[in-house]
């Protein structure tokens, strides 16, 4: 009796412990987070008003809501297309990422550097450089300028008509040519996931790889059988993580419609309504895309 | 010398071509699938590189053109005419010298508080356990999910009336007005609501979770406290995962647009100036050269690709600094997600 009662005075002190080293996120979360989330989401049903004295919010019901998905031109059109391009775009990272971090996790000379290079993306696709970049028309018109002058005989150009003209699945096909002509935005925003992928395919031991080698196990196949759902954890957290990041990119429309409407014409309770729509449509994506995923997943004890 | 050695190679050649008759051709049929593979690989390696790299040679070749070069058709990536111009002009729209001090000094001050606050937190997360931990996780997965832009309007309200409960009011009468200040930012990276702040514990605490619990359990038993075991023993071995994390708080602050539009407006900030680099281009052109046309399209860039290169490059010195200790870090720590 008395043994178990200093057990419990420990985990009590533990406990306390605990609380003392997470109670930074706490307050900040408390102060930061919670206020501004219920305010953001009653805004959002609100016509703000902002005088001298301070806000003012009158409710307004779902006015805001029906203003953003039926009398606004641009805001449905940008929804749209900011999350298919999301959805094919994520994908894509996905693909991308785990094959570079297969082959960056294999040996070879000047693997160093290789991999250095392929981690600046994390400094040069951040914040507002991408969205500087972005429209980029110098570089696009020097291209145009180039295709001309060589006449656009390139072996993919030929391949492209090809396939897309042949009839069987174009849309596919041209969804496809889509993902590799923007090849470079999709490498250059997977830095991270390259990361995560990599340190995961480390964590393998290479016995299980001999074991499986001497069974008679080609290397593909212990690709598919030991590599992929060794890391098939990580896919959902790269996903997640992936998704996430694309709504908070610079570059994307539907977060520069926001903020627009909020910091240059005040419009508050209408950007707060479209930024919400937006999130729950993000969430929903991800919840059920991560529920699928999670079946999938194997977890190694 | 080179006899034996040519000796030895025939010696050799002769021996691999036994090998490979006993081996029923295998050998052979192994080695050049190899060597195809690697050649593949080089290729693809190569190709995916340059596609990383080439926006930024780009970048690097127009800001030394003249603008007479930018049209020249003959002129692709060597600039016949060389000059600096562009960087004395990009330094100038920018305010380059004092911009970056105020970045460097900003995203180190912060990001240093982020760290250490995301550490307490991770570290609580990963080794304690306290009632209702399972919810504050959840919470800690809500940031991470929550895009700040969604919360930007009543956080830009909120510290435009800020107020502690009512007592700023009741003492001066009046709400404190923070908005353009450091200090609501200051305030939100105490409290581990930064850019990023929520993977950031997610990633320290998946790293403590792996340390095995002997290590701590020794400690306790040798007499260690709670906090002197987390200073003493935790903290060394958490250092590649804390450099990694700090690399990547100083990096996202430095080009972060979105906080440093939001909080940090009246301070000049490298991302900010950057932005708006193109607009002061055309003031310039128009105010002080007297030239009504503004500027073209093309100069534009290639001022704008100046400035790039000109906030990223002291970023890519940290970076060539601490590439090894980053990398080699990050993904030999093997972080069990």
């Amino acid at each position: 009796m008395k043994k178990q009662k200093k057990l419990a005075g420990l985990q009590k002190r533990k406990a306390i412990s605990g609380y003392i080293f997470i109670l930074p996120f706490i307050i900040g979360f408390l102060a930061f987070m919670v206020n501004p989330f219920f305010k953001s989401l009653y805004m959002s049903f609100c016509n703000v008003e902002i005088s001298g004295q301070g806000v003012n919010n009158v409710y307004a019901g779902l006015s805001n809501y029906v203003r953003a998905f039926t009398v606004d031109t641009e805001y449905n059109r940008k929804l749209v297309e900011e999350i298919s391009k999301m959805c094919v775009n994520s994908l894509a990272i996905m693909v991308f990422s785990f094959f570079v971090a297969l082959i960056l996790n294999q040996k070879f000379k000047g693997r160093a550097l290789v991999r250095a290079i392929f981690f600046l993306p994390v400094i040069i696709s951040s914040g507002v450089i991408l969205g500087v970049e972005y429209d980029n028309s110098l570089l696009s018109s020097v291209q145009a300028v180039i295709e001309e002058e060589t006449n656009a005989a390139s072996i993919t150009g030929a391949l492209k008509e090809i396939l897309v003209t042949s009839g069987v699945g174009s849309r596919a096909f041209e969804q496809v040519f889509e993902v590799v002509d923007g090849i470079y935005d999709v490498a250059i925003s997977s830095g991270i996931q390259i990361i995560i992928f990599l340190s995961g395919l480390q964590t393998i031991s290479e016995s299980m790889y001999e074991a499986a080698a001497i069974e008679g196990c080609t290397g593909w196949e212990s690709l598919w059988k030991i590599t992929f759902p060794m890391v098939s954890s990580l896919f959902l957290v790269n996903w997640i993580y992936t998704i996430v990041d694309s709504c908070m990119k610079s570059n994307n429309e539907v977060m520069e419609k926001i903020s627009d409407t909020m910091i240059k014409k005040l419009n508050y309770g209408f950007s707060s309504a479209m930024a919400w729509s937006y999130f729950v449509i993000v969430i929903v994506i991800i919840g059920i895309s991560s529920l699928i995923i999670s079946k999938g997943v194997y977890y190694y004890e | 010398m080179s006899k034996v050695g040519a000796l030895s190679l025939r010696k050799r050649y002769k021996l691999y071509w036994e090998r490979n008759k006993k081996s029923q051709g295998y050998l052979l049929k192994k080695n050049i699938s190899d060597i195809i593979y690697r050649i593949i690989r080089v290729v693809l390696l190569f190709g995916m590189c340059f596609l990383i790299l080439q926006p930024i040679l780009q970048k690097i070749s127009i800001s030394f053109m003249a603008e007479r070069d930018l049209y020249n058709p003959m002129v692709i990536s060597v600039p016949e005419n060389f000059t600096t111009d562009n960087y004395q002009l990009a330094a100038m729209f920018m305010d380059y010298g004092k911009t970056l001090w105020n970045t460097f000094f900003v995203s180190l001050t912060i990001s240093l508080l982020q760290i250490a606050m995301c550490t307490l937190a991770g570290y609580g997360f990963a080794r304690f356990d306290f009632p209702f931990k399972k919810f504050w996780f959840a919470c800690v997965m809500l940031v991470i999910i929550i895009p700040p832009q969604t919360l930007s309007t009543s956080l830009h309200l909120h510290f435009r009336y800020f107020d502690i409960l009512g007592l700023i009011k009741l003492f001066t009468g009046d709400t404190l007005n923070l908005r353009g200040s450091v200090v609501p930012y200051y305030l939100m990276s105490m409290g581990c609501m930064g850019l990023k702040n929520g993977l950031y514990i997610y990633m320290i605490r998946q790293f403590f979770r792996n340390i095995p619990k002997e290590l701590e359990e020794a400690a306790y038993v040798d007499g260690c406290g709670t906090l002197k075991t987390f200073l003493r023993i935790m903290l060394p071995d958490a250092k590649p995962i804390l450099t990694s994390c700090f690399l990547f708080a100083f990096v996202w602050q430095w080009t972060d647009g979105f906080y440093s539009s939001t909080f940090l407006g009246n301070i000049k900030l490298l991302s900010l100036q950057l932005s708006q680099i193109g607009e002061k281009l055309g003031h310039y052109i128009v105010n002080t050269l007297k030239n009504n046309a503004g500027a073209s399209i093309g100069y534009t860039n290639c001022i704008v690709a100046t400035g790039t290169l000109m906030v990223i490059v002291p970023l890519i010195v940290l970076y060539l600094f601490a590439q090894k200790g980053f990398v080699e870090s990050l993904s030999s720590s093997g972080i069990k997600m």
